[in-house]
């Protein structure tokens, strides 16, 4: 599985929604993704790829879309 | 000596506005006025906490250096280690002032002499460094800026509470002139809104209706079975939820705009809180820099330890335990009382609820519309009134003064 596969199927885990269809959809503003979903995602990310995004470092705005996550996991590895 | 308290008088109004003047002016050729922005602020500082409140200002100073030593000593520490036992001790150091200042009241009838106007909030800015600097996202310790971002002035007495990273990218630099010019045009906006809160509105709800209203329903005291349950007990229930909006967003927009004109954009407190269609909107939306620090700083660090270290296995489970530890934290920060620390556990009760009601509206085909999204509306402006009322600390007087 590559980036995009893992990190859809990560928040496909946590919220059971299909964001492959809009990876720019807003995740936090849909109220799909709230603060506890969001440290679950933190985790997820943590085990599968290794990253380590400490909550400070956790700016809403810059992981907000399936996309944006893609993009960060990328530069983060 | 003077004495005059923010954001209170016409005369604050004028002198703040006038003494803005030549910051205003630099900023507008893109220059930060340092030096004068620091004798601008003393001079402020030494009005609210000068005068026959030169005691406060005794406090606030030694609160100061005692802060600084704790950060100044967990930077050095951090530079080489990061222990987590070591983290634990700096947060309750840095907190230690506060909580000795909420306690005092229990034993004794004088306040306690350690305590200013705004420590809490200077206290949030404080375990915000702390937490910052164990996830390493502040590396080093820069005093000056430190002291800056603490007694920033506009937002010294009550918040917004801003974020030291956030300040520190505005302060470094001044806005450009076309960026500039639209802050001072949402100041001026927020000043004449913030009169229209705080000065009308807030001023007719508390000083006009609200004692009008306590004093109604103080006489029923023996009602309904000797419970004080009355309408004009529901009726102070509306008048002091609109007196606390009205007087809490105005006081806000007021220190946001005085930060806009120095340049700086402290984050919003309010978002039309009153439209919020569920408690956990309301949180998104009522007394935001304090809502979003606990979700930040308590919240997800509280959840991220426990499902991390597997302590709870149910996800449900964690969120509840973490709303609870969230909210009761919150309520006691407001004052070691039944009402404050019961507004806590009631808020982090009807957030529970709420989370039981989305996970069934997920699963279930519950109908959707603008009525549906009214009574939405409704229902959590009831519920959030009846949380001020308790807040307010008037049951206190109805049923044990």
């Amino acid at each position: 599985m590559n980036v995009n596969e893992i990190v859809l199927d990560i928040l496909n885990g946590i919220t059971e929604t299909d964001f492959s269809k809009d990876m720019d959809e807003d995740i936090f503003t849909s109220g799909l993704v709230d603060s506890m979903a969001t440290v679950e995602l933190l985790l997820e990310l943590q085990e599968k790829f290794g990253i380590d995004v400490p909550i400070s470092e956790f700016n809403r705005d810059d992981w907000n879309t399936a996309n944006k996550i893609i993009q960060r996991v990328e530069s983060l590895q | 000596m003077i004495n005059i308290q923010p954001y209170e008088s016409p005369e604050y109004f004028v002198l703040i506005l006038g003494l803005l003047l030549p910051i205003i002016i630099g900023l507008f050729y893109g220059k930060r006025l340092v030096n004068y922005e620091t004798l601008f602020s003393l001079v402020f500082l030494v009005l609210t906490f000068g005068g026959d409140k030169w005691q406060q200002g005794v406090a606030l100073i030694g609160y100061v250096l005692f802060e600084l030593l704790v950060i100044f000593s967990y930077s050095k520490y951090r530079s080489k280690q990061n222990q987590t036992s070591v983290f634990v001790v700096a947060v309750l150091l840095a907190i230690a002032p506060l909580v000795v200042v909420k306690l005092t009241p229990l034993f004794s009838t004088n306040s306690s002499i350690i305590g200013f106007l705004g420590i809490s909030y200077l206290t949030f800015k404080t375990v915000q460094m702390v937490m910052e600097m164990r996830d390493g996202a502040i590396k080093e310790f820069e005093p000056v800026l430190f002291v800056r971002f603490l007694l920033f002035f506009p937002t010294i007495s009550s918040g917004p509470i801003d974020r030291f990273r956030r300040f520190k990218k505005d302060y470094q630099t001044a806005p450009d002139r076309e960026k500039y010019l639209c802050m001072i045009d949402k100041a001026v906006k927020y000043l004449f809104l913030g009169f229209l809160y705080k000065f009308i509105l807030g001023y007719f709800f508390g000083k006009i209706l609200l004692p009008i209203v306590s004093h109604a329903a103080l006489a029923h005291k023996m009602a309904f079975f000797h419970t004080g349950l009355s309408w004009p007990l529901v009726e102070y229930m509306y008048t002091y939820s609109m007196y606390l909006f009205f007087d809490f967003a105005g006081y806000s927009l007021f220190a946001i705009a005085i930060s806009y004109l120095m340049g700086i954009e402290s984050p919003m407190n309010f978002n039309q809180p009153f439209k919020s269609h569920n408690v956990k909107d309301f949180w998104n939306r009522w007394h935001m820099s304090l809502s979003f620090w606990f979700r930040d700083y308590v919240f997800m660090r509280f959840t991220f330890f426990l499902m991390k270290h597997k302590l709870i296995k149910n996800k449900l489970r964690i969120s509840q335990v973490a709303y609870l530890a969230n909210f009761l934290i919150m309520g006691f920060w407001h004052g070691v009382t039944w009402y404050y620390v019961l507004y806590g556990a009631f808020h982090a009760v009807a957030i529970i609820i709420n989370d039981y009601w989305l996970r069934f509206k997920k699963t279930h085909n519950v109908p959707h519309n603008r009525w549906t999204e009214g009574l939405a509306i409704f229902t959590t402006f009831n519920v959030v009134c009846f949380s001020f009322l308790i807040f307010s600390g008037f049951l206190n007087t109805l049923w044990f003064k």
